[in-house]
């Protein structure tokens, strides 16, 4: 085995120089034909590396018989319960990896047999997703490609590929409505509309070479690689322990799965509380989550008040820039205030909207003096024209006198 | 009794100041000064607006130079200080923000009606000339002092006219670098300008506005001269007839300072930060409007020359050719090249007027 991939990668840089195989398949029609087209884009390509590196065989021959011989190393059509092994036989190589992507992982083949497509090849499953069901075979590109399958923006949609399609996931016992729910969701909002790559994609939270759903227990965990405070609050919170116990998965039972929608103030109370799918109405969880939501509303209220009459200020001429910017640390509050709502604690969040509160009542005073000292202005201005008209008067009353004496100017 | 004694204490006074200054010289100087009234007297009170202005200038900016702090790091804070700590320091900044427009307007009126009242005729061409240069300070004042306050639009707008300057062939690019300081706008460029502002042009402009006035007292008011022709212009005299018509031009224009400053305070922007990208919709100061929209249509090259090289000495060369009219006015025979005269100005103003408004819209 190891004398075939040394002959393997001796034949790399041949390849670059001289490749029999993509000669005759580009010559050849259909299927024959379509490795060798679409190899052209392929990294591998890029990086010298031809049909004979995978396949093996001699590309420098161009009798068939020679260049497809077994004797050469030829294998073929690789099986898909082979392809994770032929793939790991570059990018488990460390060394071999560091001439092209120094920084790249080389542990991809060892998460795969943890990930659930690994274990279902591994048991025969030729179904199982091996690496050619995500990357491609014959046109791979570098994940950061936009064309590539496996570029954030697209990732969901090969992901779907296989889990919206009801025939295949049917024999798992799979429900297919993961992409469509995850499209709905905040997270494809904003990795589609707002173009942020970091917004989270099924990988994400998923895993990619090692992909598995999440198990209940670490849901938390998973959400709390970007929603790191978030995570720190609810395991300090009562819903933790009792989640835990009731088998559910942590975030998830409010959020929702897939279908994560933009938080709001309205989950605690009223017609889209989330609460009171647990808490019924008039419970003591039903009026903290009402408290919390009121106090959150009031700041809210407050600033965008405080905000109004700033604008107002600033639009007469006025200079508010610091109570603007203070309007700042009031928004960092009311931000704090809705994360202190996953400690399920009233006094935790009380903390943030009483200080909230006291920036709003200060930027409010300060956008009323703004305008009180604008009236004073126009008031001083009022005064000093009706003083400069006088001025003007005396001075045309004394040209007239002056001019009386002297008529004829 | 003691009426009496104050009397002869003050002829006493008088006497003392007599001897020593010379005063009853000015006074009979001033006695016997007459100006010409005719329809067009009252675009003669626009000169007196534009040296009010300027002298309200002056007052404003000392106050100013009192909080302000030329670096990059305090000139934006001190100015907001200016208008949020110190008494009244809004409306003395305001003002002298408001001044500043209104005095590049005013001395562009007095120019134009001077140049219409034919008042560049021999032997006034020093005054024209001195009036062009003092026209030319006003814009240099206005250039550098928009960059004192140290915000985005300041920022980026000197960035612009700075990048203009160093398009000027030959001597551009050492212009440019010696008006920043260095090959960017920054730190250095905002304490040359302030230096530019508060000393070098106001020295420079007293020393001329000095000349300038000095000349139209020595050689009066001028009359048209298709009023001059008709000869026994009625004439007013300047103390106290003019002098309180002007006082009442004055008193005018420091009610419409005083509205715009109160009603429109001159806003402060946000502070400049040389590695943001330049905000859309950048432009100078409203009397460089015409300029920039001019090179902006330009094509980018005008023979062997970039556009903007061909611009700026087409631009130098009108603004000689206008500053040259006292040589080019009145033909050698005495008579004036009145369509010549006319047509240059017309087009002048229209062009200044219209290619500033589209350069404000576009």
């Amino acid at each position: 085995m190891s004398v075939s991939l040394t002959v393997l990668l001796m034949l790399a840089p041949a390849a670059a120089s001289r490749d029999t195989c993509r000669d005759c398949h580009a010559a050849l029609e259909g299927p024959l034909a379509k490795p060798a087209v679409e190899f052209a884009r392929d990294v591998h390509a890029h990086s010298g590396f031809g049909c004979a590196s995978c396949h093996g065989g001699d590309p420098t021959q161009e009798d068939p018989a020679l260049s497809m011989s077994r004797a050469r190393g030829f294998v073929g059509k690789i099986v898909r319960t082979a392809v994770p092994r032929a793939c790991a036989r570059c990018h488990n190589d460390a060394s071999l990896m560091h001439k092209f992507k120094p920084q790249q992982r080389v542990d991809q083949l060892t998460q795969y047999l943890t990930s659930i497509h690994g274990k279902r090849l591994a048991q025969g499953d030729t179904a199982g997703a091996t690496c050619t069901d995500c990357h491609g075979a014959h046109g791979i590109l570098e994940v950061r490609n936009p064309q590539a399958p496996t570029h954030p923006l697209r990732l969901p949609a090969t992901c779907g590929r296989c889990h919206a399609d009801t025939r295949l996931m049917a024999r798992y016992g799979l429900a297919t409505n993961q992409l469509a729910e995850y499209q709905a969701s905040f997270h494809w909002e904003a990795l589609s509309q707002r173009r942020d790559l970091s917004a989270p994609g099924c990988a994400t939270c998923h895993g990619n070479h090692g992909a598995t759903p999440p198990e209940v227990s670490s849901v938390a965990a998973v959400c709390g690689t970007c929603h790191a405070l978030l995570e720190e609050l609810f395991r300090k919170s009562v819903h933790q322990p009792l989640f835990a116990t009731m088998q559910r998965g942590g975030c998830s039972v409010c959020h929702g799965h897939h279908k994560v929608e933009r938080t709001s103030v309205d989950m605690l109370d009223g017609q889209k509380s989330v609460c009171a799918g647990c808490h019924e109405p008039g419970s003591p969880g039903a009026r903290l989550a009402a408290e919390m939501g009121r106090r959150i509303r009031e700041l809210r209220s407050a600033l965008d008040r405080s905000d109004q009459i700033l604008a107002r200020a600033a639009r007469d001429g006025m200079e508010v820039s610091e109570a603007v910017l203070r309007q700042q640390e009031g928004r960092e509050a009311l931000v704090r205030a809705r994360v202190a709502v996953h400690t399920a604690n009233l006094e935790e969040v009380l903390a943030w909207t009483k200080q909230g509160m006291a920036v709003a009542h200060a930027t409010w005073q300060a956008g009323q003096e703004a305008l009180r000292e604008r009236d004073r202005r126009r008031m001083g201005l009022g005064v000093s024209l009706c003083a400069i008209a006088l001025a003007i008067a005396g001075l045309w009353l004394k040209l007239r006198s002056v001019e009386a004496s002297r008529p004829g100017l | 009794m003691e009426r009496a004694m104050a009397v002869q204490a003050a002829r006493r006074w008088q006497g003392w100041l007599e001897e020593r200054l010379g005063w009853d010289r000015v006074r009979m100087f001033l006695a016997h000064k007459e100006v010409p009234v005719h329809s067009g007297t009252a675009w003669y009170y626009f000169g007196g607006i534009t040296l009010f202005l300027f002298g309200i200038q002056v007052a404003t900016g000392i106050l100013l130079l009192l909080y302000y702090r030329p670096t990059a790091t305090e000139a934006y804070e001190s100015v907001q200080f200016i208008l949020t700590r110190v008494e009244f320091g809004w409306l003395i900044r305001s003002i002298h923000s408001w001044s500043a427009n209104l005095m590049v307007l005013t001395a562009f009126i007095h120019m134009f009606s001077v140049a219409f009242l034919r008042g560049w005729r021999r032997p006034r061409e020093l005054t024209w000339l001195s009036g062009i240069l003092l026209l030319g300070l006003t814009l240099a004042f206005g250039f550098s002092g928009y960059l004192l306050p140290w915000n985005t639009t300041a920022y980026f707008a000197t960035k612009v006219g700075t990048d203009l300057v160093g398009s000027v062939p030959l001597a551009g690019p050492a212009l440019a670098r010696f008006l920043r300081g260095g090959d960017e706008v920054t730190g250095a460029t905002l304490t040359r300008f302030f230096g530019f502002h508060v000393a070098v042009l106001p020295a420079l402009t007293t020393a001329l506005l000095g000349l300038h006035l000095a000349l139209v007292q020595r050689f009066g008011i001028s009359t048209p001269p298709w009023l001059e022709s008709r000869g026994d212009v009625p004439q007013m005299p300047f103390v106290p007839n003019f002098l309180l018509r002007e006082l009442m031009a004055w008193y005018l224009a420091l009610g419409v300072l005083g509205m715009l400053a109160a009603l429109f305070p001159w806003p402060l922007g946000e502070k400049a930060d040389p590695f943001a990208p330049a905000p859309a919709g950048i432009r100078p100061e409203w009397y460089f409007l015409a300029a920039f929209y001019t090179l902006k249509l330009l094509p980018s090259h005008i023979w062997v020359l970039e556009s903007e090289q061909a611009g700026l000495i087409g631009l130098g060369l009108l603004a000689l050719w206008w500053a040259a009219l006292p040589f080019w006015g009145v033909r050698p025979d005495g008579h004036e090249r009145t369509r010549l005269l006319t047509g240059t100005g017309v087009l002048l103003i229209a062009w200044l007027s219209t290619f500033s408004v589209l350069g404000y819209f576009k």
